[in-house]
């Protein structure tokens, strides 16, 4: 299973790459093995606005479905359009071509957000294991 | 799939393999204020001799032998004989829930057809195996655009929609976090579209037109459709007499984001109301907020089509609180009726058999506008029911017309205590010309 360096988990098993007002998110490699065979991903209009912890989209796989929260209010900037024809790709390759949604967040936010880094998150994954 | 019943000495068995004493333990988490205490107070059974003799006598009591004018929401349709032998079979009528593809094929391929059907009919990409039927089929609906567009919160209804259905909508959203408004109708019948047009905001969540409405006046669906899909609207469309839709263009050409309906006059009888069948049918990037069973067509292991419940993960059993679909199971034997009885009528013949319908209402109307003290209420286009109006109060004249052997319709006072005077008159194919001849005349006789 692989968990990226470079970027912050919430406890939901989403991915974020912070930069600046900027956040691009995704599901992990963890919640992807979980759920199974993705053959669905639902996801916001560009342009709208969100509460922290609302579900902005969904994850259909052959056996759930899963919602996507991001941690932080925000506005959605731009979704992932190939995963409306190719869901798996958020099974084979969930942290590049497998991203979800980009949003524009206040930084200062984060500092409220439980966020995990990468070995926070690994813990957190080996105790649910 | 067979249903079959066990035995004392069975259920005994059963009892003992799981550790329980008395089949009463197993309901012991029932309360007991709630539960019956002692026998149901029914009687004794009875020998099929004397229940038939019983029935008979009961049934005489009946108006079946008089000429019907009643429709309203229930049509008196004829329904081929040849329906009955199919849908009867064993193999469809004890069937349970087809959870199991491998030994539900026949059943699963009917829902199958049954939704292709009602998806042409309507116009939509897809219907689902139906619900439970019209109205309340009317408020899933309104409950879906919800879901698709939960940010709006006011929904808006044509006031020409049936008033049962109208208030079956209103018992739903009372429960929600939702309010709706009532669009008024015009001096001829038709929905005010352009009061609908300056009640949009940027609130409005649906507006639902019936495309044929409660007044049997054909409704502007084009101009509705334009003005919904400007506002982004979610368009909603009702049909209650499915076989308008031999003659009227198919909502889906005008926009419809979702079509429901209630299939009772594609081949089911009127029977004191039900079971009725909805009908429910919508675009395709709707398809996961739809409620209701799914039939897909798939191919099995060897490459041989197969059908199989698809699109599963919106109901209840895999999403639980946020399922789409409570509903989870379907009016299957009401379904293949349906789809029997539109297989049998053909495109052709479901054409033919609405244009009868419409111009033996065109007939009746153009009759009884030349009774004295009979006026016609909407000056414009209608199906196959229309609204009179009497110089005398309706219900009165319908008393009088019931005792001559005619139900000459629905008095509107039934709907609403103010609209004294207005009666609802339909006509399908069972009505002969010579009873419109008897109508005009006993009218003549009680007015």
């Amino acid at each position: 299973m692989e968990i990226r360096i470079d970027l912050k988990y919430t406890k939901e098993h989403e991915w974020l790459l912070i930069e600046g007002s900027k956040a691009t998110l995704g599901i992990t490699d963890f919640a992807q093995s979980q759920l199974g065979d993705i053959v669905y991903v639902e996801l916001p209009e560009v342009g709208t606005l969100f509460e922290a912890d609302e579900a902005i989209g969904n994850i259909e796989s052959v056996k759930a479905v899963s919602e996507i929260f991001c941690p932080v209010s925000g506005e959605i900037l731009e979704i992932n359009k190939d995963l409306e024809d190719t869901p798996e790709t958020a099974n084979s390759s969930p942290y590049d071509e497998g991203w979800m949604i980009k949003v524009k967040i206040h930084p200062g936010d984060l500092n409220d957000a439980e966020l995990m880094d990468e070995e926070e998150y690994a813990e957190f994954v080996k105790a649910q294991g | 799939m067979k249903y079959f019943p066990f035995s004392k000495e069975q259920q005994t068995d059963m009892l003992k393999t799981i550790g329980v004493e008395h089949i009463s333990e197993l309901f012991s988490a029932i309360p007991e204020t709630i539960k019956i205490q002692g026998d149901l107070k029914i009687p004794e059974g009875t020998t099929e001799f004397t229940l038939q003799r019983e029935v008979k006598a009961k049934s005489s009591c009946y108006p079946i032998d008089h000429i019907s004018f009643l429709g309203g929401g229930s049509y008196r349709r004829f329904i081929p004989t040849a329906i009955a032998p199919v849908v009867n079979r064993a193999e469809f009528l004890t069937s349970y829930t087809p959870y199991q593809p491998e030994a539900s094929q026949g059943t699963l391929q009917a829902m199958f057809e049954f939704q292709t059907l009602l998806a042409n009919l309507t116009g939509m990409d897809a219907a689902n195996g139906s619900m439970y039927e019209g109205a309340s089929a009317a408020a899933e609906a309104v409950m879906m655009a919800a879901r698709i567009n939960p940010k709006k919160k006011n929904v808006l209804l044509s006031s020409a929609i049936h008033p049962e259905y109208l208030e079956c909508i209103q018992t739903y959203l009372k429960y929600q976090d939702l309010t709706w408004e009532l669009i008024p109708v015009l001096e001829n019948g038709q929905t005010d579209l352009a009061a609908l047009e300056s009640a949009i905001d940027d609130n409005s969540l649906c507006s639902m037109l019936q495309i044929v409405n409660f007044y049997g006046v054909i409704e502007d669906q084009k101009k509705h459709g334009e003005i919904v899909s400007d506002k982004k609207v979610l368009n909603l469309a009702l049909v209650i007499e499915m076989t308008s839709l031999g003659l009227i263009e198919a909502p889906g050409a005008f926009g419809a984001d979702i079509v429901v309906g209630e299939g009772q006059s594609l081949g089911l009888p009127v029977s004191f109301g039900g079971p009725y069948l909805g009908v429910f049918a919508v675009k395709a990037k709707h398809i996961r907020k739809m409620p209701g069973r799914l039939s897909g067509q798939t191919v099995d292991t060897e490459g041989k089509r197969a059908f199989c419940l698809t699109l599963a993960t919106r109901e209840q059993h895999i999403r639980r609180e946020k399922a789409t679909s409570n509903i989870c199971s379907n009016q299957q034997h009401c379904a293949l009726s349906v789809t029997m009885y539109l297989s049998l009528l053909g495109k052709n013949g479901l054409k033919d058999l609405a244009l009868m319908n419409y111009s033996k209402a065109k007939e009746a109307k153009e009759a009884l506008a030349q009774v004295e003290g009979v006026t016609l209420r909407h000056i414009t286009s209608h199906y196959n029911e229309f609204v009179i109006d009497l110089k005398k109060p309706a219900l009165e004249i319908w008393e009088a017309l019931d005792k001559k052997g005619i139900l000459a319709g629905v008095p509107l006072v039934w709907f609403d205590e103010k609209d004294t005077h207005g009666l609802l008159v339909n006509l399908t194919e069972m009505n002969r010309a010579e009873d419109v001849t008897n109508l005009t005349a006993a009218l003549k006789e009680v007015l």
